[in-house]
């Protein structure tokens, strides 16, 4: 690793698959998720299996912390990367038993048993797995099966973890059971993830870094937050362009049933059950859902009324803009999105860079660990 | 058993020990061909495919008179012959065993070929994300995972050596107790007319080629219900 510097995972995968044509270059840190979002066929799954291993395309870069695992000399074989990989369905090795097939890639020398490794009991307890130990791999269901397969990929002890679409083969409802695993794994260990997506709403509750990938090539990298609310892309123009915000709880109104908010450059009121304060929370908030007002209106229903600065709007088809805020009395908060009339922007005689009133009129919380559907306020989110 | 002649059982002990032995070899020597030929990627290999086939289609006397070339005296039989003085592999138990080898190899092949196929990339790659090498994800995914194609394998080669009978008159006559094996023996016992003999053996043959078929169905069915 190189001192001094964050750990880093860097990649320049190029070449030419039957007709398709993949020239993937990014930079990301190698700590949190890091979605690799796009349509299907832009070849995010191809960018994980080089990152893997599993493709191997000459002539292309890949360094996980300053170790090089690519380059024009060097080729790591898939079994001499510390990943572990989870594939779309879950691939079980049938022969094995559940326990078995967990216990396939732990370390055997016991060096599993060392520091800053993943002890079985917590894969067990944060999968849920303990009923399943003994059963053959047959007789499980499809999200038992992937939970299986997590808990296999994390039990390898991996340096990196690498998802490819790992909810995309299971209906809506082992989806849901499977998320909160998911999101329980991202707070308690401290493993990156390269987690591969073509659905927002998946991205939305897991990533905090967003690799956004069209026809072969990364359009952008970087932050969720920073993408989400980039004009330029095409997550904020379009129709539920949305940004999410890493929240901390705050006080709690018993009476109202109120939960305080905080998120980087203002505080946020969401009706929920109770919180502790102090825990984290993922909140969305749609830019159908922000409008602007000039001055902080005295008499309102309106909950949430933030002061924001716009940093600048983008005309979105003929009679709406995108509006993007910068939250904070002098704009140094998050970025939030507002889409308007653009008959609204020109009557209240809008202008980049003035100060202005954001009024939320929806906040999506999402569902607390293991919890799996309290979306809470107006807008009903697709999981 | 009263009036059968004591040698009737040497043949049936001669056979199944060349079909054992030779399908011990064959599972040895075809695991890696049948593995290559599942695996590989080069344009020849379907080549290779087919010189191991010919044996399904050739006539046993062609065959066997290509192996009398090469396990005669004069051929590299001969010389590896020499090796513990003798002058030629024809003939001899040896020789049947190689010629058994040649002749049951697509019995087995084909049927670990097919097994490995069906496995697919997927369980080995996911061994290779778990930190197996190409050589422990052999022994402990896809070997186990073929299971089905090396039984299949195993008892078509081992039935089909003990069936054989052309290419075993071919090149290695009817050596009592060295190379005359149960077909080779009816076949003598109809020419001397001992129809009783032939027909304990013949009958006998019949019975263990209907256990092997059922039993081998039987088999494939529990399998394909385990691994449903």
């Amino acid at each position: 690793m190189n001192v001094g510097k964050l750990p880093t995972i860097r990649a320049d995968f190029r070449g030419t698959l039957g007709d398709f044509n993949l020239d993937a270059s990014f930079e990301v840190p190698a700590r949190g998720v890091t979605a690799l979002f796009g349509p299907s066929g832009c070849g995010k799954s191809t960018v994980l299996r080089c990152l893997a291993g599993l493709q191997h395309l000459p002539g292309s870069f890949c360094a996980i912390n300053g170790d090089v695992w690519q380059d024009r000399k060097i080729f790591r074989e898939p079994y001499q990367r510390p990943i572990g990989y989870v594939f779309q369905e879950a691939s079980l090795f049938l022969h094995l038993s559940v326990r078995r097939n967990l216990l396939y890639g732990a370390p055997r020398d016991g060096s599993g048993s060392e520091s800053g490794s993943i002890p079985f009991d917590e894969v067990i307890d944060l999968l849920g797995l303990g009923t399943l130990l003994d059963r053959s791999s047959h007789h499980l269901s499809g999200g038992e099966r992937q939970r299986v397969a997590i808990g296999r990929a994390l039990l390898s002890q991996p340096k990196l973890l690498l998802m490819d679409e790992p909810l995309s083969a299971l209906d809506r409802l082992t989806k849901d059971e499977i998320l909160p695993f998911l999101e329980r794994l991202h707070q308690r260990l401290s493993l990156p993830v390269i987690y591969v997506s073509h659905d927002m709403a998946e991205v939305e509750r897991l990533a905090d870094h967003l690799i956004l990938m069209q026809a072969g090539s990364v359009l952008a990298a970087g932050p969720l937050g920073i993408l989400q609310s980039d004009p330029s892309l095409p997550l904020a123009v379009g129709r539920d362009a949305a940004v999410n915000f890493d929240a901390t709880a705050g006080s709690y109104d018993a009476a109202y049933g109120i939960l305080t908010l905080q998120i980087d450059g203002g505080q946020l009121l969401v009706p929920a059950p109770p919180v502790a304060a102090g825990e984290g929370r993922r909140l969305r908030i749609a830019a159908s859902d922000v409008s602007l007002a000039r001055e902080a209106q005295q008499a309102s229903s309106i909950l949430n009324a933030l002061p924001a600065r716009i940093v600048s709007k983008t005309a979105v088809g003929p009679s709406e803009v995108l509006v993007v805020l910068a939250l904070g009395p002098d704009g140094g908060g998050a970025k939030l999105l507002a889409r308007l009339t653009r008959r609204s922007w020109d009557l209240l005689e809008l202008a980049e860079g003035m100060a202005v009133i954001a009024q939320v009129k929806g906040v999506a919380l999402a569902p607390a660990r293991g919890q799996v559907a309290a979306v809470l306020a107006a807008p009903t989110r697709s999981g | 058993m009263g009036g059968l002649p004591a040698d009737i059982w040497q043949p049936v002990r001669l056979t199944v020990e060349l079909a054992a032995i030779t399908t011990i070899i064959l599972l040895i020597v075809g695991t890696p061909i049948a593995w290559w030929l599942a695996r590989s990627k080069a344009w020849w290999k379907e080549a290779v495919a087919a010189v191991v086939a010919l044996p399904l289609v050739l006539p046993p006397t062609v065959l066997g008179f290509y192996l009398l070339v090469v396990l005669g005296p004069d051929g590299p039989g001969g010389a590896l012959a020499g090796l513990w003085g003798g002058r030629t592999l024809a003939f001899t138990f040896e020789g049947l065993v190689i010629g058994s080898v040649v002749y049951s190899m697509p019995f087995v092949v084909q049927p670990i070929r097919n097994s490995f196929a069906a496995i697919g990339d997927r369980p080995l790659e996911v061994a290779a994300t778990l930190r197996a090498s190409p050589r422990r994800a052999f022994w402990t995914v896809a070997i186990p995972l073929a299971r089905p194609g090396f039984l299949a394998g195993a008892v078509l080669g081992f039935a089909h050596t003990v069936g054989e009978f052309g290419i075993v008159l071919m090149i290695g006559g009817n050596v009592p107790g060295k190379t005359k094996v149960l077909s080779v023996a009816i076949f003598d016992y109809v020419e001397t007319s001992q129809w009783r003999e032939a027909n304990i053996l013949a009958a006998g043959m019949a019975i263990f080629a209907f256990i092997v078929i059922l039993a081998m169905t039987l088999l494939e069915k529990r399998i394909a219900r385990i691994s449903a």
